[in-house]
């Protein structure tokens, strides 16, 4: 190698270095207050166990709602199904956005780097039982889900040239405001309006930078390879595609990736099934371990409960139930019936967690990557998963990993985009502002090492259910009846179906 | 009484296909309607920024389909002695035409051979075929 090439490889590794310890202290910072916990036992025991607060207020919300709602995750399912399907679509509203569309919108923005690495790191921490919660998590997540596209459809906004806003931020403002809780309303949406758009950055942007990078890396020779040093360039190569788009408007790209990323997904989960099947022997003890682990963990931290903090954790980060993101983007669908996108939105958590977070999990469960110490944590367990069926399944692997980072990627910074909008009403230059403040953190998202980068990923996620929950439990009954009306309307024939 | 469906979209063919309706209207007695179709699908993808715009850029779309597609198929019809009515929806064209003839007595559908582009007709087949194979109703083709 030239002496240039060493020089710039010392250069780079300070790059990623300094962006590293220059973020690190706030991001920790920031978890610390979100993931206040509490702590039972004696710490360095296994009976020692943090329960982070947040993740007991994501998880008493999605079960309250199921049962509070009827259980319309179960009951309303195969509605759900009609509804995407068309078969009470008016013909009228043909040209405008579908409820298929919608839904599908909101799945290419919840898929992402949370269902490949984000599972990989709960099963890793908390054993196979994590796999377990997980699907608890993501079968009560519907609820959730439910309650907050229903009111971002009811409290949308539209606006004189045809185009709608929705969301936590309107429903938060306006629907406390109908309840007489104007001033607690505007905070709560000002509130969550903040946290969207560290979210956005975080989980939205750098987590799947991060990520997407780290399988790169990863199959071009690991750390040690071509490159190993060069992560701030990947990061670079993200933040221009996504700032064509974004920023630059071309809309072809991400066009393109949308349309990818639904045969992508199904790949991937043909892609799992593949690992299961090669080693089809080692599936009964496997489902063993899951629900055995999911009881009667062993060596896990924190016994039961650890592993449930991880499943739910995880579960929640990658389907976004409570958090409020998929109601910005299920509020611009064309329905006269605000309750016909909740049902359409709880297929959300369905699809994400319950089919693909268990694919994932399952491959790693299967293979036993999650136990090994040498590799990191993340998206590298799911790739070493890959790696036992054939040595060139983790490429396809990345590029699964590429499309779901990118597509992630373009649906928040639209979240985040929409959050600086409200806060700016709607100024355009407050809203490039944002574009570009995005694109950087995908560098920076790049470089870092996971642990900040999911730590403050965490965190803002975390805190927008902080606001969405408060007030989705404030108009719970305006929730309900929504759906009442509605279910009412659908029986009576009043809201029947178009065509069989 | 019957009633003609005429299928427009930009093409030379569409046009003769609309004059070919208009004299068979003029001469017969029957209605004559001229639909244009926006192909359209429900299951297509979209970027959220796009769904955000989609009732806006859907009147936008039937305003431009209004001037460029279905202004100038109304022209060709001002020799006859014909007062057609004019449609223009979002959808896949070939199923449309079919659904909306079928809720017509007497219908008549007639569209122009070529339409689309070239490279799409290849890869999606053509609307003329396709109407040819789902039809109920007698279909005319102008070449």
């Amino acid at each position: 190698m030239s002496a240039l090439g060493a020089a710039s490889i010392v250069h780079a590794t300070t790059v990623d270095d300094a962006i590293n310890d220059a973020v690190s202290p706030a991001a920790n910072f920031i978890s610390g207050i979100i993931f206040y916990s509490v702590k039972i036992g004696e710490p360095g025991t296994l009976a020692y166990v943090e329960i982070p607060l947040i993740v007991v207020w994501l998880i008493v919300a999605a079960a309250f709602f199921t049962v509070y709602l009827g259980f319309q995750n179960i009951r309303g399912f195969t509605h759900a199904l009609d509804l995407v399907r068309g078969k009470y679509s008016d013909p009228k509203d043909a040209g405008e956005v579908s409820h298929f569309q919608a839904l599908a919108t909101a799945v290419s923005g919840t898929v992402g780097l949370g269902n490949i690495a984000g599972v990989a790191i709960a099963v890793s921490l908390g054993g196979p039982g994590a796999t377990f919660w997980m699907i608890l998590a993501g079968f009560l997540g519907m609820s959730t889900k439910m309650a907050e596209c229903t009111l971002g459809v009811k409290y949308r906004k539209e606006h004189p040239d045809g185009s709608v806003s929705g969301g936590p931020m309107y429903y938060l403002r306006d629907g406390l405001a109908e309840i007489g809780h104007r001033k607690l309303g505007k905070f709560l949406a000002v509130f969550f309006a903040i946290c969207c758009i560290g979210g956005a950055i975080g989980g939205g942007n750098m987590f799947q930078a991060n990520q997407a990078t780290t399988q790169i890396v990863n199959i071009t020779g690991g750390a040690d390879g071509v490159l190993g040093e060069w992560r701030f360039v990947i990061g670079l190569v993200f933040a221009i595609a996504v700032g064509a788009v974004i920023i630059g408007g071309i809309k072809s790209i991400a066009r393109v990736t949308e349309k990818v990323v639904p045969f992508m997904a199904v790949l991937y989960v043909l892609a799992c099934l593949t690992v299961i099947f090669v080693n089809i022997t080692a599936v009964p003890d496997a489902i063993g371990q899951i629900f055995v682990g999911a009881f009667n963990p062993e060596g896990i931290a924190g016994g039961i409960i650890g592993v449930l903090i991880q499943g739910f954790r995880r579960a929640a980060f990658s389907n976004e139930a409570g958090v409020g993101s998929a109601s910005i983007a299920h509020s611009a669908v064309k329905t006269s019936e605000p309750a016909t996108e909740g049902f359409v939105s709880l297929l959300e958590p369905f699809i994400d967690t319950i089919v693909i977070c268990t694919m994932t999990s399952l491959a790693i469960v299967i293979t036993g990557t999650w136990a090994d110490p040498s590799i990191e944590a993340g998206v590298a367990t799911t790739s070493a998963a890959f790696g036992t069926v054939a040595p060139w399944f983790p490429f396809l692997l990345a590029v699964a990993v590429i499309l779901f980072a990118f597509s992630t990627m373009i649906s928040w910074s639209y979240y985040g985009m929409k959050a600086t909008g409200y806060l700016f009403n709607d100024s355009a230059r407050a809203e490039i502002v944002f574009k570009v403040v995005f694109c950087v953190f995908t560098v920076i998202g790049a470089s870092l090492s996971l642990g900040p980068v999911i730590d403050f990923s965490d965190s803002m996620i975390f805190a927008m259910s902080l606001a969405n929950i408060t007030g989705l439990y404030f108009l719970a009954r305006v929730i309900k009846r929504e759906i009442t009306q509605y279910r009412a309307k659908v029986k009576s024939g009043e809201f029947a179906m178009v065509k069989d | 009484m019957s009633s003609l469906l005429v299928g427009v979209d930009k093409s030379s063919s569409s046009r003769r296909a609309v004059a070919f309706a208009a004299r068979l209207a003029s001469e017969s007695g029957a209605s004559l309607r001229i639909v244009h179709v926006i192909p359209w699908s429900p299951y297509s993808f979209s970027t959220p920024a796009e769904n955000e715009h989609r009732s806006a850029s859907k009147q936008l779309e039937i305003a431009a389909a209004d001037q460029q597609i279905v202004q100038p198929a109304l022209a060709v019809t001002e020799e006859f002695t014909v007062t057609p009515t004019t449609t223009i929806v979002h959808g896949s064209p070939a199923e449309t035409l079919v659904s909306m003839a079928e809720k017509l007595e007497g219908a008549h559908i007639i569209v122009g051979r070529t339409g689309d582009s070239k490279f799409k007709q290849v890869i999606f087949g053509s609307t003329p075929s396709k109407l040819i194979q789902i039809s109920s109703t007698p279909v005319t083709v102008i070449p």
